[in-house]
């Protein structure tokens, strides 16, 4: 198995959508295999057409608001000593999250086919919030499909959702979190697939919507590549891109542009969620050493039991409370070209403590797990390490979660 | 498989005139034992049973076949116990053709070839993994075809003419033709008219296979379908089975007068 070097690798797929001949495909009911042929072409179509080029650049720097910025966290940074940690603010993204990007080129291209109807699922509710913004924005009718227990935890987010003219569709069934909201929302399109569109909210799910989303999401690292650049000259000489993982997408975005580098000269590391520390339960298929499955609709690490039955998962971070992870990123792991490691809600609780009480940042609970390996690993490396955190996403949603929590500790 | 027992009983079912009856429920719903009794009395009023390995990230299910599958679960259930409840119901019941039906990621655990192999033994006769589309499961049919085992095809209203072409002629005894945009269990929402003209097309392609259709197939429904080949009706059944339990009912009675009357609307 290995990384073709000069092709994205959302590319890097054979003709049955896998990527290192077994993780990825597309193992789906024979109901969706035209529309996701069509999706497929049009994509295919679409990522050439100049003038839906121009389209999604317009967007990105008008309505999303690039390039978000990139700031040196000065205070973190020699309160830890060593590492110089730095922090890519992509929750500056209008909306606050990286999810903007995949649900603005979902509109998009949910427009060029014509279609009225867009459909999602949500986790920590930012890819709803962020897709009812885009189907706002594009005049499309909006579902967003959420797990009970996640409506419950992540309420800003529905009511921005609501706000925005969604229509949200709470999901009872199973653990009632993005799990089962993902699968709903699968079983929704299959029912209505002439005229809805689906969006996957990360970069999982058949193979098409790893490729969409992970095109969408790459724009944060091309900006990041230009922005280090401007303020280094050239690329530093020993780099650490540290990003949280649950489906995958803020990371594949994260890294996209670096991975033909060396990993002694850029590393990349996976903060998945280690759940409670006392737990049995976490939501970290590639840190954990999960087996290969099958979770909706493609082949991946996941949380299962022998019988292929999916576990529950329990993070406090709803957003990266998921069984399975990105195809793509079980390939960067098997070719050991990213490491993969986690943090549990204890940790990522304190490290949120840490980076608010030195930086006017506010990272919500998923990167904040990325920010617990950076504290960890930043003592112990030299000054002339760069470490970069994407903070993806703003704590706003998680006001509830982090008033309980702390108050408690 | 000219003598496969699935290809006997779409001969036996016409030369009564009428479409075969298929049923579906799911192993283990609600516990092991009960469901091979409600799958041993089906069997004395239906062609063909389809017997569903529970998975908990359905994707193609609809809410009645998922409250049977996370029933059948919770007790329990596990994939040596279905096909324990398979062997067992052909001991007694040798000449009924039985379908297992599931998810890629049951076989995928259990290992393709072992999984081949452990329905050989049981003497499964035919397999549906309904999120393993065709042209990828074209090795996997093969593989069961060589142990006499029939792979399903399916076929959906949204599948192309010239997909349509291939699917046929890889397919083996039997075609399962999805009758509209849904998971299972959803209401009928197109005419029997269109469902039947679809169906035909599939048939005047190539009429010595024998194709069923299914969702959203109901004691309302049946009746205007009966041209086909045959017919299957699932989530009716767990729907029972489920008012059976609420009810405190004796969900076996009650799933055999639902099956008996299906069976008098498609005479």
């Amino acid at each position: 198995m290995k990384i073709k070097k000069n092709i994205p690798l959302i590319d890097q797929h054979d003709k049955f959508g896998f990527w290192g001949g077994k993780f990825g495909g597309s193992f789906i009911p024979e109901t969706l295999k035209k529309p996701i042929e069509d999706l497929t072409d049009e994509f295919k179509k679409l990522r050439k057409d100049k003038k839906f080029l121009k389209k999604r650049d317009f967007y990105f720097k008008n309505y999303v608001g690039s390039p978000t910025s990139f700031i040196k966290l000065e205070n973190l940074s020699s309160y830890l000593g060593g590492a110089q940690i730095w922090a890519k603010v992509v929750s500056e993204a209008n909306g606050g999250a990286h999810k903007i990007y995949n649900a603005t080129v979902h509109a998009l291209i949910c427009k060029a086919m014509g279609k009225k109807y867009i459909i999602g699922d949500t986790g920590a509710g930012y890819a709803g919030k962020m897709l009812s913004m885009a189907a706002k924005k594009f005049g499309l009718k909006c579902k967003i499909f959420m797990g009970a227990k996640d409506i419950k935890r992540q309420k800003p987010n529905c009511d921005a959702m609501k706000r925005n003219g969604a229509e949200i569709v709470p999901v009872y069934s199973g653990s009632q979190t993005l799990v089962d909201a993902v699968s709903e929302c699968m079983r929704y399109w299959v029912s209505n697939c002439d005229n809805t569109h689906m969006c996957v909210g990360s970069t999982v799910g058949p193979n098409i919507f790893v490729k969409i989303c992970g095109w969408s999401t790459a724009q944060i690292s091309k900006e990041l590549k230009a922005q280090l650049k401007e303020k280094f000259k050239k690329i530093p000489k020993k780099l650490k891109l540290i990003n949280c993982v649950g489906g995958g997408s803020s990371a594949y975005g994260f890294w996209s542009e670096f991975i033909d580098f060396n990993k002694k000269h850029i590393e990349l590391i996976g903060v998945e969620a280690g759940g409670p520390k006392k737990s049995l339960l976490h939501a970290a298929p590639l840190s954990r050493n999960a087996k290969i499955g099958v979770l909706h609709g493609a082949a991946s690490y996941v949380c299962q039991n022998n019988e292929g039955q999916i576990h529950e998962t329990e993070s406090i971070s709803a957003g990266l409370d998921y069984p399975g992870v990105s195809p793509i990123h079980c390939f960067l792991k098997d070719t050991k070209r990213a490491r993969y490691t986690y943090a549990t809600d204890e940790e990522a609780l304190n490290a949120y403590q840490l980076v608010t009480k030195f930086e006017k940042l506010n990272p919500s609970l998923e990167p904040s797990h990325a920010f617990a390996e950076a504290i960890k690993i930043a003592p112990k490396l030299s000054k002339d390490t760069i470490i970069i955190v994407n903070s993806c996403g703003d704590a706003k949603k998680d006001r509830d979660i982090l008033k309980e929590r702390l108050v408690k500790n | 498989m000219k003598n496969s027992l699935i290809n006997q009983s779409f001969e036996n079912a016409r030369k009564e005139n009428r479409p075969a009856l298929l049923t579906y429920t799911v192993a283990g719903d609600n516990t092991k034992k009960k469901s091979l009794e409600i799958l041993k009395s089906l069997s004395n009023y239906v062609d063909i049973c389809e017997l569903g390995f529970p998975h908990n990230t359905p994707i193609a299910d609809g809410g009645q076949i998922q409250t049977s599958a996370y029933r059948a679960i919770k007790n329990g259930i596990k994939i040596n116990d279905v096909f324990s409840i398979v062997s067992n119901f052909k001991r007694s019941k040798k000449d009924k053709p039985i379908i297992l039906m599931g998810y890629y990621n049951m076989v995928y655990q259990y290992n393709e070839n072992k999984f081949i192999l452990k329905c050989k033994k049981t003497k499964v006769d035919g397999l549906i993994i309904v999120d393993f589309p065709y042209p990828e499961n074209k090795n996997f049919a093969d593989k069961c075809r060589k142990n006499n085992i029939n792979f399903i095809q399916l076929i959906s209203p949204t599948t192309s003419k010239l997909r349509l072409k291939k699917i046929i002629n890889d397919s083996h005894d039997m075609i399962y033709y999805i009758s509209m945009l849904s998971t299972t269990g959803g209401k009928l929402k197109v005419s029997a008219k269109e469902i039947i003209t679809q169906y035909q097309k599939i048939k005047n392609y190539n009429k010595s296979k024998n194709v069923v259709i299914g969702f959203g197939i109901t004691e309302k429904t049946i009746k205007s379908l009966k041209k086909a080949d045959g017919l299957v009706v699932g989530s009716a059944i767990c729907k029972e089975i489920t008012r059976s339990i609420k009810k405190r009912q004796n969900a076996v009675t009650n799933v055999i007068n639902l099956v008996k009357r299906l069976n008098n609307k498609i005479k």
